[in-house]
């Protein structure tokens, strides 16, 4: 069946639903399309909190240099500087729909302390601000009557004479596929933490947006910045969020030191993340670990504030480790958290396809460079969300409705078929999955050597041809996962090749890019972003950009 | 550790033959007749592992069309609300030795909630209900300038805390009493969802809200067992936001219906004989001069003579009344 709207909105997280309400607020008939019920998206699992300089003593210069000194100043400095303008606007406007963020003894907002920032400027509620934010901007989108077709898994977008316009997706409930027709297009479909184990993300963060885009032609930037954060819990790899160290939590290492002040002496447990994790890591490979992982002691806050300002953290240690963080420490360790790079778009969120725009994780703007800071990750979502909302009803209005597509419905309905019909071969997209995905950990990890980006580079080639016969466990319409399950790791092959070629580009080491032979940041050659685009071969293209640099030249960068 | 583990399937185009390998493709045709069944699997896990980790393994390596909601693991997302032995329970939060009993766990999709496929029920009620209470705050005025936020203290915001930790996942509604003989009730969670901004103090529009709860289908048709309390796995506990809203809708004004008329009545009896007054109580909650309404109880009422259940005609008061009348005045309030 065909569907016809002004603007489509791939996912529904904060990304997502905050495109799909601007796009709405002018006059855009818009429809998002979701894998997940919109609260199931992964943005509720964000704890501590989001950043805006608001703030009497506080100003955007301040959260803009802390930005990019947390970059590594790989992020462009023009869209730090929207950004961080921006930001106290947005929350001031999720305050009115209705957020119940933190308040001081006077009533008005108030802030914790979190990594790389130079004061305290992130709001917060419990440390549960991701969920709070998400529910309500849900609640808004159903105010808003905004259509969501919900349950729908994009399997491809649909190009037409070089522009976006439209995807095709499954029903799931039915096993029906569609097309949906639009002007434009906003994929806003979060991460890809499925492509590591282990990972903070959730089962549905499997890369589909940067791999839908990357497949139209959309370029993607900086793809080898993948962000380890310091605390995850051992065992599960659940996320512990920063605010406990924003609190006040130490890190202690086997001989109970607080190892930090080794490596971040002014900014101690609060350095940026990709200081702390390879911090941990050192103190790890040095055998000052416990079983592989270095302990979160909040200990000394006092009851009140850990199940009053961290209960879900508390909760969950209690949960799946058995641990009371009230009165014993928790075992934690780095693992992979968050994309820093993704579809490169500007600060509209256009990218360099027509109609094609991108939000939120997925997109690359670049804010984040080659390290993001804890709470601007929220900030993104919501700034960016809005913007792409905005410039895509916009470009929709001047752009004729598309007519054509069916022959990619068709095609999609013959590759589906084909995949399907696969006889089976006792390989599992499961199997394949976790062996990728401990690959990816293993060689594309915090530290990158040459010899081991090569044998990434090689062990993907060799999955790929393995999963060019996989078999799909389930030959249903109804709700069939196999069938999703075994897309979804096709899009992770291609997140995988697209970050492991971006790192072996990469000789030095900068944000969350450690090669292990190139020790140092180098300004002189590798300033500059990394751009990946899919040549008609299928081949990686690479090519570069300058940084854009506004006000901030390269520093040596200490916490 | 080993755990066996019963799945209740269902697939609405068939089912597949048991005797197929361990996550091979069935060919068709197989059986087309969608019956529901048990299906049991064993699973190695380790020993602290829960019943999401046991489904997530049989997916992937027993049997890949087995279909299941999941996505966070760690009881965020609210995605796998699922039976676990005949209660409504996160599959993610359930550990497996906790719930093994006579050797096995028993899991299901929630017989209240329309089924779909396997573990995946169709969840339209619950949402239907949530949208029903108009989950949004309506602006108090003067909305403050863009620029600026409401001054509130942190007390009212940290009120709302228990609320806005809903995750939406339904184990509530999937086990409330009320919504499974009632299925206009607007059940747990949407009800705690409009205390969240009905207790809001941005909020415009609180009295309109308490008006429209206190119809039926509302605040009053909650019969207190308490199964949203026990199943909430985020501890919301929708039943004390309900009685929060039950208070403020009096409080307001709203006392024109049964509900309300049904606890006076219950409050007035005890208050002046210092017990309940049976056969009194139905005729006030529904309101004496509401013949119609009075007429339908008829039936219900021979059904009570017929099975002895008859109070008694004469209604005494206890010895010492005065002690519990003291203790009214004591509390005070509407019925010192």
């Amino acid at each position: 069946m065909t569907k016809d709207h002004d603007v489509i909105v791939l996912g529904a997280g904060l990304a997502g639903m905050r495109a799909a309400l601007e796009a709405a607020r002018h006059g855009a008939d818009v429809a998002i399309v979701t894998k997940v019920h919109p609260i199931r998206s992964h943005s509720s699992a964000a704890q501590g909190g989001i950043n805006a300089a608001i703030g009497e003593t506080d100003s955007w210069e301040s959260h803009a240099f802390d930005t990019v000194k947390g970059s590594d100043y790989l992020a462009d400095q023009d869209a730090v500087e929207v950004m961080t303008q921006e930001a106290p606007g947005d929350i001031i406007e999720f305050e009115h729909m209705g957020v119940i963020f933190y308040r001081g003894p006077d009533g008005k907002l108030g802030t914790r302390a979190f990594g790389g920032a130079s004061q305290a400027r992130t709001y917060f509620v419990g440390d549960i601000t991701g969920q709070a934010l998400l529910v309500t901007l849900y609640d808004q989108i159903l105010k808003a009557g905004v259509k969501v077709y919900e349950e729908w898994f994009a399997t491809s977008l649909y190009m037409e004479n070089g522009g976006c316009r439209g995807l095709v997706a499954i029903e799931m409930v039915t096993g029906e596929l569609h097309l949906l027709r639009a002007k434009a297009v906003v994929v806003a479909s979060g991460g890809l933490g499925r492509l590591y184990e282990p990972s903070t993300n959730a089962l549905i963060c499997t890369g589909d947006g940067y791999s839908l885009a990357y497949r139209a032609g959309a370029p993607l930037m900086d793809m080898e910045m993948v962000q380890y954060h310091p605390t995850t819990l051992a065992g599960s790899g659940f996320l512990m969020t920063e605010a406990a160290r924003g609190e006040g939590g130490y890190l202690l290492n086997s001989e109970g030191e607080r190892f930090m002040k080794r490596y971040a002496p002014n900014k101690m447990e609060l350095a940026a993340r990709d200081v702390t994790s390879r911090a941990e890591a050192t103190e790890i490979a040095e055998g000052r670990g416990i079983d592989g992982n270095v302990l979160l002691d909040v200990r000394h806050l006092g009851p009140e504030v850990i199940l009053k300002k961290l209960p879900q953290i508390h909760e969950m240690a209690l949960d799946y480790l058995g641990i009371d963080m009230v009165k014993d420490p928790v075992p934690v360790r780095p693992g992979m958290h968050y994309q820093m790079g993704g579809i490169r778009t500007d600060v509209h969120g256009a990218s360099k396809i027509a109609g094609l725009y991108a939000a939120g994780e997925v997109a690359c703007v670049s804010v984040h460079g080659g390290n993001r800071l804890g709470a601007n990750s929220l900030l993104d979502t919501i700034v960016f969300g809005r913007r792409s909302g905005k410039a895509s009803a916009e470009y929709a209005k001047q752009t004729p409705a598309s007519t054509g597509g069916e022959e990619l419905l068709r095609a999609e309905q013959e590759r589906l078929q084909a995949l399907l019909a696969r006889p089976y071969t006792g390989e599992t997209p499961a199997g394949l999955r976790l062996e990728l995905a401990t690959m990816m950990d293993a060689k594309v990890g915090l530290y990158r050597t040459d010899a081991g980006l090569h044998e990434a580079l090689d062990a993907l080639a060799g999955y790929r041809k393995r999963y060019a016969t996989i078999a799909v466990g389930d030959k249903g319409r109804v709700f069939n996962q196999a069938l999703t399950f075994a897309l979804e790791l096709g899009f992770l092959l291609d997140c995988g090749e697209t970050i492991i070629r971006s790192a072996i580009e990469r000789k030095e080491s900068r944000g969350a890019h450690t090669h292990v032979e190139h020790p140092d940041r180098n300004d002189v050659d590798w300033l500059k972003h990394t751009i990946l685009t899919r040549a008609a071969d299928g081949q990686a293209e690479i090519s570069f950009a300058p940084v854009k640099i506004t006000r901030w030249k390269p520093e040596v960068r200490t916490y | 550790m080993q755990f066996t583990i019963e799945v209740g399937r269902y697939n609405p185009e068939g089912i597949y033959p048991d005797d197929a390998a361990p996550g091979q493709p069935y060919p068709a045709p197989w059986d087309r007749s969608p019956a529901r069944r048990y299906q049991t699997f064993t699973v190695d896990l380790p020993e602290h592992a829960v019943v999401l980790d046991a489904l997530i393994q049989i997916r992937e390596y027993q049997d890949q069309s087995l279909a299941v909601r999941c996505a966070c693991r760690s009881a965020i997302c609210g995605s796998c609300a699922m039976w676990v032995n005949g209660h409504a329970h996160l599959a993610c939060k359930s550990k497996l030795h906790e719930f093994t009993k006579d050797g096995k766990t028993r899991v299901e999709s929630p017989p209240s909630m329309p089924l779909i496929r396997d573990l995946v029920c169709d969840m339209a009620p619950f949402w239907d209900k949530h949208l029903a209470v108009k989950p949004w705050l309506q602006n108090k005025k003067p909305v403050p300038p863009a620029n600026q936020e409401y001054t509130v203290p942190n007390a009212s915001m940290e009120e709302l805390i228990q609320e806005v930790s809903c995750i939406s996942c339904g184990a509530c509604l999937m086990d409330c009493e009320s919504f499974a003989v009632n299925q206009e009730f607007l059940g747990p969670q949407a009800l705690a969802q409009a205390y969240r901004y009905a207790g809001d103090p941005r909020d415009a529009e609180t009295k309109e809200r308490l008006g429209e709860l206190s119809k039926s289908g509302g605040i009053w048709d909650c019969t207190h067992c308490y199964e949203c309390v026990t199943q909430c796995p985020k501890g919301v506990a929708p039943l004390e936001q309900i009685l929060k809203l039950r208070r403020m809708a009096v409080d307001a004004g709203f006392t024109d219906n049964p509900g309300t008329r049904h606890a006076d009545a219950f409050a007035e009896s005890v208050r002046d004989s210092g017990r309940l007054n049976e056969l009194t109580l139905m005729p006030k909650s529904i309101g004496f001069f509401n013949v119609v309404e009075q007429l339908k109880t008829l039936p219900s009422a021979f059904n009570l003579i017929r099975a002895g259940k008859l109070p008694p005609l004469i209604h005494k008061k206890i010895p010492g009344v005065n002690r519990i009348k003291a203790i009214f005045e004591r509390v005070g309030g509407r019925f010192k």
